[in-house]
């Protein structure tokens, strides 16, 4: 038997967190935005059966990018514990909460005692009643949770993604708007598109899993926006972007003064790339 | 830490390792406390003593197929519930109407809902109708020892097939008996203590090709006649404005139907009745 070299703890967190950020920059982005009826999914996804965006419960949603083996058991487990809950007390008891928290205890659990960490990001989006009480729960390869306003970008490029979403995010738009600001992002890094090897500059309807989170709908809230559906959005998205260049927006979208209990920052007419990535709440323990 | 909750180490082992898509084979492994049929059955018929719902109808007409139940319990010769409900959507595209104890059978029909539910969000795709049929009697064999005691549960299920073959009709009926058998009915089917009645009575009024509304009053009918012969069986109320439950499944989905609407057809049944001299 051979002995293992030592490595310092601080080493081998290293080693792990470098790995597993490397295996995740390496896949496509996925951006979940909210706007005004809900959360909306958007993953660069080729496969339409292999999804990066899923259901977990009525009101929340679920979306990852990295090895599609980890995350897709995670997603199972996270359906099944939703399910449980539900069953064995009441739908109204299965919250966000209680599903990023497993996910962050695993995360952080796997990241800690196995040799190979998860290639996963995922996020755990779940609706509420009005605008202000929808969570984008982020969850890291380590087990960190962090809860986002806004937005959240994960996978590939993010960084870019990001920056593109910060700049053109708007509260409260509409399902159109806010579809094609989030598919401007993701193609204007894809190399799928015209940013990367030439081609079409926004992806197309094939390309894309759109998904989204409608609190207007009565139980389930969950529902996939696919061919026939997705692509008049889509299309109208490419004239308005063919029309109005890069300056569609309007004042329409913003509201001209912040609604009652936005956070400062937020809804500021004159500044609408205040509404970034600035986490809220501060990062979960890791275990 | 209970079982079925995410403990300190987050999901337990089971809810990552198994691969799965049924609901019930999940609780099995991480929650078997939790499933109907794991409990020790009762040493003496304990029949008399838990409410037990009646009767249930379904039929089916030229769009898709109808169920409806009536809404009283009994428990031996008293009335437990006037208006307990017994016919359930299943999922978005079938419903289920349950016979028997009531505790066991609202309980089932719940976790049916819940497999049903959970194989969609992990497969992506919903079960075939003979799959969601089968399924269920699966669950109604795990019910057999209790079934001895008195706390038998039969229920009856009816959904649009979306993969019916053209020319077929896409509303189709299942029914069961304790054992977990399962056949599929032509046209009509029936269960609970008032089901003899109701199935005469659909003898004489259901046809095939039936339109929606005439299905309907057939199927309100043959709960009427249920009621006018089973005591165990509660007719419509209008002192009460308790209507029999009736749902329709067609290609736009399961909706139940108003009980103003019921409540029109069971008027229009009472006057005709009323009518004929009381001699209907």
């Amino acid at each position: 038997m051979t002995m293992p070299y030592y490595a310092s703890p601080e080493q081998l967190m290293r080693d792990k967190s470098e790995y597993a950020r490397k295996g995740i920059a390496r896949g496509r982005s996925v951006a979940v935005v909210t706007y005004a009826d809900g959360v909306l999914f958007i993953a660069e996804n080729p496969s339409s059966t292999l999804h990066k965006v899923g259901e977990l419960y009525d009101r929340i949603g679920f979306a990852a990018v990295g090895r599609y083996s980890e995350f897709e058991s995670l997603r199972v487990a996270g359906v099944r514990l939703a399910d449980v809950r539900g069953y064995s007390y009441n739908r109204r008891d299965v919250t966000g909460r209680v599903i990023a928290n497993a996910y962050a205890q695993t995360l952080g659990e796997v990241f800690t005692q196995q040799l190979k960490p998860f290639e996963v990001e995922l996020c755990v989006a779940e609706v509420g009643d009005t605008p202000e009480t929808d969570q984008l729960y982020r969850l890291t390869f380590d087990g960190s949770v962090v809860d986002e306003p806004d937005f959240v970008v994960m996978g590939g490029q993010a960084e870019a993604v990001s920056a593109n979403l910060r700049e053109h995010f708007l509260p409260g738009m509409g399902l159109a708007e806010a579809l094609r600001v989030g598919v401007q992002a993701l193609s204007a890094v894809s190399p799928a598109t015209s940013a990367g090897n030439g081609g079409p500059s926004l992806l197309s309807a094939e390309q894309l899993e759109v998904a989204v989170l409608d609190r207007r709908r009565p139980k389930r809230a969950f529902r996939r926006i696919t061919g026939a559906a997705l692509r008049p959005l889509l299309d109208r998205q490419e004239e308005s972007a063919a029309v109005g260049g890069e300056e569609p927006h309007t004042a329409a979208h913003s509201p001209s003064v912040p609604q009652p209990g936005t956070p400062a920052g937020l809804g500021e007419p004159s500044a609408p790339d205040s509404g970034g990535t600035a986490g809220s709440g501060g990062e979960a323990p890791t275990t | 830490m209970s079982e079925y909750s995410a403990g300190r180490s987050g999901f337990p082992p089971a809810y990552l390792d198994r691969v799965g898509s049924s609901f019930t084979d999940f609780l099995a492994a991480a929650a078997p406390d939790l499933l109907p049929g794991r409990r020790p059955v009762p040493q003496l018929p304990v029949g008399d003593v838990t409410p037990h719902g009646t009767t249930i109808v379904s039929v089916t007409y030229d769009g898709g197929v109808l169920m409806g139940g009536d809404r009283r319990a009994t428990m031996g010769n008293l009335i437990s519930s006037r208006d307990i409900e017994k016919v359930y959507p299943a999922d978005a595209w079938s419903v289920i109407g349950i016979a028997g104890a009531a505790g066991i059978a609202i309980e089932m029909v719940r976790l049916y809902q819940v497999e049903l539910e959970h194989y969609e969000k992990i497969e992506g795709l919903t079960l075939s109708l003979d799959g969601k049929a089968n399924r269920l009697a699966q669950m109604i064999r795990g019910n057999l020892g209790a079934a001895l005691q008195g706390l038998a549960v039969v229920p009856l299920f009816a959904g649009f097939d979306l993969d019916a073959a053209p020319g077929t009709t896409p509303g189709r009926i299942f029914s069961y008996d304790v054992t977990g058998g399962n056949y599929e009915e032509r046209g009509y089917a029936a269960v609970g203590s008032g089901s003899l009645f109701a199935r005469n009575s659909l003898k004489k009024t259901w046809r095939p090709g039936l339109d929606g509304d005439a299905a309907t009053r057939s199927l309100v009918e043959a709960l009427y006649d249920a009621a006018d012969d089973d005591s165990a069986t509660g007719g419509p109320d209008p002192v009460r404005r308790l209507y029999p439950i009736v749902y329709r499944v067609d290609a736009e989905g399961a909706v139940r139907l108003t009980d103003d609407e019921v409540a029109a057809v069971a008027k229009i049944i009472t006057d005709e009745r009323a009518a004929a001299e009381g001699q209907g």
